[in-house]
């Protein structure tokens, strides 16, 4: 009885130390630090081509975007984060042609699921790498994706 | 009197007081908006009343609104630490009931992203376990290895947590180029820290004598209970669905499905502990041989399925869990039903937890590693 409790006492004490080994030794071993210094490392901390960040349209040096104003984006969005307000415009042929006008992204709202991007027929949607959402105003979260004076690109299927 | 013989009859002979006490809905160990109501003698629970709902959402109504692509971001939002496999679930269910076979890459791709999932969120259950037991550092080397895994995902699918990642069809896009070196880099180190987690609590006197014999779950009852996953394998009841019903590409995979026979805290512990082995075991048979293909095949603009009923299962990382649609013909599901596997789970808190004291309550919950969005949906 006595010889089963002393037992059952070193035992304990020995199991408190085999965990103890492990925290001592990760102690005395610096380099096993993994944690990242943020803010004063913004400069190198380069997310990757995947992450989604936030939904943007990309522009090229024309300031020309693929967007073709179909809405089929709108539709997709499960919770109504993209309005598209399309205008009409008159075009070189004399032919009336209904353009994109804003095409609305409401950041606040994006669930990042992605189906707006996948399922744009001319591409025109990617994922943008910015991580640093915080804002003072949420208004500020509601964007307009395509930039002033922007055009659609020549080539893009309608 | 009536002559009472084990000491806990003693103890309840005595005049204490009876009370009722709420634990939750902001309560540190339930892990969510949870709330128990209690009825105690002195510290002995002898009810145990589950107040489910703080977050529901209707998920399963929104469903009924939303085309079956849309329906996948949504079944992340149950269960957050198994969200592929919520997802795949929808995915395999589409494809079951088009009849569309996906390349074998994809299927390759799904099963290694589930069993990393399952790695994830097991290391997030044991450090969280820990600390309900005062175990502060196994927090902080739970999160640690972790965070190496999610660096993965964050490569690969773009988010760390909930991916959305499977559209029905395959995968929303192909994987990074550095995924198959990163996932045998992390096996390699994960291999040489999990002994260590091992040495730091299971080992460990206190956490032994706070689990062992906690909270005992038979067989009968866990499969009454329906009580699946980890916590039903602690109890005997062999309930992998990877076994029963092999999907993606768990038929090629060798793996063991380790139970446990006593039902006790310690014995769901083991489970986990084993089935962090056996993922690795899984993550390494197909980690070089995923083959060359396309990552998904052209599904039609909008899905529509046939009309009937669809029930499609998969093994999350808590137990079964379920889709069942019925569908109209239309391209929005007429009944979407999930079957969520910590519903199931925390109906079995009364039946285990009663007689027993308040803090191993806390052990209890721990060890059926509930998680509450997928309670309430
Ligand atoms: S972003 Fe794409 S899907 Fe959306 S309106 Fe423009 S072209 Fe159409
Ligand atoms: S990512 Fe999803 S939620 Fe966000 S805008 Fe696109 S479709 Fe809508």
């Amino acid at each position: 009885m006595i010889k089963e409790y002393f037992k059952d006492v070193f035992s304990g004490i020995a199991s408190l130390l085999r965990g103890m080994k492990v925290t001592l030794s990760y102690f005395v071993r610096p380099s096993t630090i993994i944690t990242q210094k943020y803010p004063e490392n913004r400069a190198e901390l380069k997310m990757f081509e995947a992450f989604r960040g936030e939904v943007v349209m990309p522009h090229n040096e024309n300031n020309e975007h693929k967007c073709t104003g179909c809405g089929i984006c709108e539709i997709n969005c499960p919770n109504g984060s993209i309005e598209i307000i399309s205008k009409f415009e008159v075009g070189e042929d004399g032919k009336k042609r209904k353009v994109i006008d804003q095409h609305i992204y409401r950041l606040a709202m994006c669930t990042f699921c992605g189906l707006c991007i996948k399922t744009c027929p001319s591409n025109a949607l990617a994922w943008g790498q910015e991580f640093e959402h915080a804002v003072f105003d949420r208004t500020k979260l509601t964007k307009v994706l395509n930039q002033e004076g922007s055009t659609v690109q020549k080539g893009v299927k309608e | 009197m009536e002559q009472t013989t084990t000491k806990r009859e003693d103890i309840s002979s005595i005049d204490y007081q009876e009370f009722v006490i709420n634990m939750g809905p902001q309560h540190p160990s339930t892990h969510g908006v949870l709330r128990l109501m209690l009825k105690l003698k002195g510290e002995i629970v002898e009810v145990v009343q589950p107040h489910c709902g703080y977050i529901h959402r209707g998920i399963e109504k929104m469903c009924e609104h939303i085309t079956y692509p849309q329906t996948i971001h949504l079944t992340d939002r149950l269960d957050y630490l198994s969200a592929h496999m919520n997802n795949e679930a929808v995915c395999l269910l589409v494809e079951n009931a088009l009849q569309i076979e996906v390349p074998e890459r994809v299927k390759y791709i799904r099963t290694i992203l589930d069993e990393l999932t399952r790695l994830a969120s097991h290391q997030l259950w044991w450090c969280a376990f820990g600390m309900d037991m005062g175990a502060l550092t196994t927090f902080f080397y739970g999160l640690r290895d972790r965070e190496k895994i999610l660096d993965i995902f964050e490569k690969t699918t773009g988010s760390r947590l909930i991916q959305s990642f499977n559209v029905p069809g395959g995968l929303m896009n192909d994987i990074h180029k550095d995924f198959q070196k990163e996932v045998k880099e992390f096996i390699k180190y994960f291999r040489k820290i999990l002994p260590e987690y091992d040495q730091l609590l299971t080992g460990n006197v206190i956490f032994q004598q706070r689990t062992k014999d906690i909270g005992i779950l038979t067989k009968e009852d866990a499969i009454n209970f329906g009580v699946t996953g980890p916590s039903g394998r602690g109890s005997g009841f062999s309930c992998d669905v990877r076994k029963i019903a092999p999907y993606s590409a768990y038929p090629y995979v060798k793996f063991e499905e380790k139970l446990q026979t006593k039902g006790d805290t310690f014995s769901r512990y083991m489970v986990r502990m084993h089935e962090m082995w056996e993922s690795m075991n899984i993550l390494e048979q197909l980690i070089d041989n995923i083959p060359e293909g396309t990552h998904a095949v052209k599904m039609k603009p909008i899905i529509k399925l046939p009309e009937g009923e669809y029930y499609q299962r998969v093994e999350a990382s808590r137990g079964e869990f379920g889709v069942h649609v019925i569908s109209d013909g239309n391209k929005t599901p007429y009944r979407f039903k999930l079957r969520s596997p910590n519903f199931m789970n925390l109906s079995v808190m009364h039946h285990i937890s009663r007689n027993h004291k308040i803090a191993d309550l806390i052990a209890i919950s721990g060890s059926l590693d509930l998680v509450i969005p997928d309670i309430d949906r």
